[in-house]
């Protein structure tokens, strides 16, 4: 028997009395160990003292190079969900997730190489573009299985796999630090070695989850789940093939909707701890504000499967608008709270809004099977994620520039950040406006080549 | 019998990758309370 046909998409196809709820941590060994890369800073300084060990040498790396590594590979993650979407989405999960594992790990692998001889581009080739490619690959992969098992609660499910992304770096930020001290010697800094154990220990991790993932039969629904006969205004029965969703306008008010809110919540993301610093001088130090990180990131992660599980209840445009509409006015309160020097109103406006920024990647997915359907709706994901990748850009930039901006022209740094904050706050209402103008997929955009019960099966309808 | 196969199943399932994230989540936790103090 072939090695490849325990790749195969007919090889995952779920026996009778397979347990559905398998499926979540299938997704979760993928997005747990992908999800490392929102914790690929720690690496940074140690790959500044490879040869100095103590500290940056003439030859050694530097922080502004090495700032590059994660870039490449978010946008080579952004490329590759664009780019692939379609094939994981033919091929199945099994397939997907396997590859997602050889690039993920390989890259590790090839990284510590260049770690190893001292060669910044082999990094930039191993973690960014295979990486990048394993975090494109992986990030998508479950998401249209999850969909397909749970009709009755696809933002429930795909919450769950998106907080494993958040959770990540949770995990891999203390077993990054671990291993380096293992490895660590007075003449030798343990990189290289971190990485090979951690390429090995996500290879098998994320090999778990392609053994144990399955997709449903055709026409299986849940247990006392009735498929409802109609779509209904702003939820489709329908199907709309990849490339033919690129022509609506619902992907494109979608795509800003994803961009706009990320575009906010990342340009805060990264410069809240010194933002707490500089509002709150003297009232708030390194450390504690190292603290709220950890806390802010917890509400991220959190927020990915509460926001995402109320959407179920609340519908995908009503979860929007309270994204929209509260992030305006949390944006715009974070100013207030500097002036009032109210350090526990500052906090508690950072840990919403750092909700309801993990809450708007876990509730698209099962936005996008609303309006598209849910044949093609991890390949749709995968367009999608571009957004994330521009916002990635914008978000930064903005604040950064903006603060400057503000410093160079004389106002005092516990205020730099406010005109920061309100022009989020504009994007939020802008985000608002999109979100609104989202209508039902006009019917001539429906896939017309198949018949009715294959529709209704890729539904997991009846 | 398979419902119980299926209880185990689900169990080592969700042990294998709650184990790690509860850590992870309890280590982030730890640090953010040393750094309040």
């Amino acid at each position: 028997m072939p090695a490849t046909s325990f790749l195969a998409r007919e090889r995952t196809i779920a026996a009778p009395g397979y347990s559905r709820w398998l499926i979540p941590p299938a997704a979760l060994c993928i997005h747990l160990c992908i999800g490392q890369a929102y914790a690929f800073s720690v690496f940074n300084l140690p790959l500044s003292k490879l040869i100095g060990i103590s500290q940056s040498a003439p030859d050694d790396w530097k922080l502004t190079d090495l700032g590059w590594i994660f870039s490449i590979g978010i946008f080579f993650l952004g490329a590759s969900a664009a780019l692939l979407g379609r094939w994981v989405e033919e091929g199945g999960p099994r397939r997907a997730m396997f590859t997602a594992a050889l690039c993920w790990s390989g890259g590790f692998l090839v990284s510590a190489v260049g770690v190893y001889i001292h060669t910044l581009w082999l990094i930039y080739l191993g973690y960014g573009v295979l990486g990048g490619f394993g975090l494109g690959i992986g990030y998508i992969s479950p998401v249209s299985t999850l969909i397909k098992w749970f009709p009755d609660r696809p933002g429930m499910a795909t919450g769950m796999a998106i907080m494993g992304f958040g959770g990540g770096a949770f995990i891999a930020s203390p077993l990054s630090v671990w291993l380096m001290a293992q490895f660590s010697t007075a003449t030798h800094v343990g990189v290289a070695e971190a990485w090979i154990c951690m390429g090995l220990i996500y290879f098998c991790f994320m090999m778990v989850g392609a053994a144990i993932v399955r997709v449903p039969p055709d026409g299986w629904v849940p247990e006392g789940y009735v498929a409802p006969a109609q779509s209904s205004r702003l939820v489709t029965r329908e199907n709309v093939y990849v490339y033919e969703a690129l022509k609506t306008p619902q992907f494109w008010l979608i795509w800003w909707i994803l961009c706009l809110n990320v575009t906010a919540g990342i340009g805060v993301l990264g410069q809240a701890s010194a933002m707490s610093q500089e509002m709150f001088k003297g009232q708030v130090t390194a450390v504690a504000a190292s603290g709220f990180v950890g806390l802010f990131s917890l509400f991220n992660m959190g927020g990915r499967f509460i926001w995402s599980s109320t959407s179920d209840y609340i519908g995908r445009k009503n979860t929007y608008f309270c994204f929209f509409g509260l992030g305006t006015v949390l944006y715009a309160l974070v100013p207030y709270t500097g002036s009032i020097g109210s350090v526990g109103l500052f906090v508690a406006c950072y840990a919403v809004i750092f909700s309801m920024y993990g809450g708007g990647f876990a509730t698209v997915p099962a936005y996008l099977r609303d309006m598209f359907g849910t044949r093609y709706v991890g390949a749709i994901h995968g367009l999608l994620l571009t957004a994330w990748s521009m916002a990635g850009i914008f978000g930064p930039v903005l604040v950064n520039y903006i603060r400057q901006y503000n410093v160079d022209h004389g106002v005092p740094a516990a205020q730099a950040y406010n005109t920061t904050m309100y022009i989020m706050a504009g994007l939020l209402v802008v985000g608002f406006i999109c979100n609104a103008c989202v209508r039902a997929v006009n019917e001539r955009h429906y896939m017309k080549d198949e018949p009715a019960g294959q529709t209704a099966a890729a539904m997991g309808g009846e | 019998m398979a419902g119980n196969s299926n209880a185990v199943k689900l169990i080592l399932a969700w042990t294998f990758v709650g184990i790690p994230l509860v850590w992870g989540v309890v280590q982030t936790l730890i640090n953010a309370i040393k750094a309040f103090h």
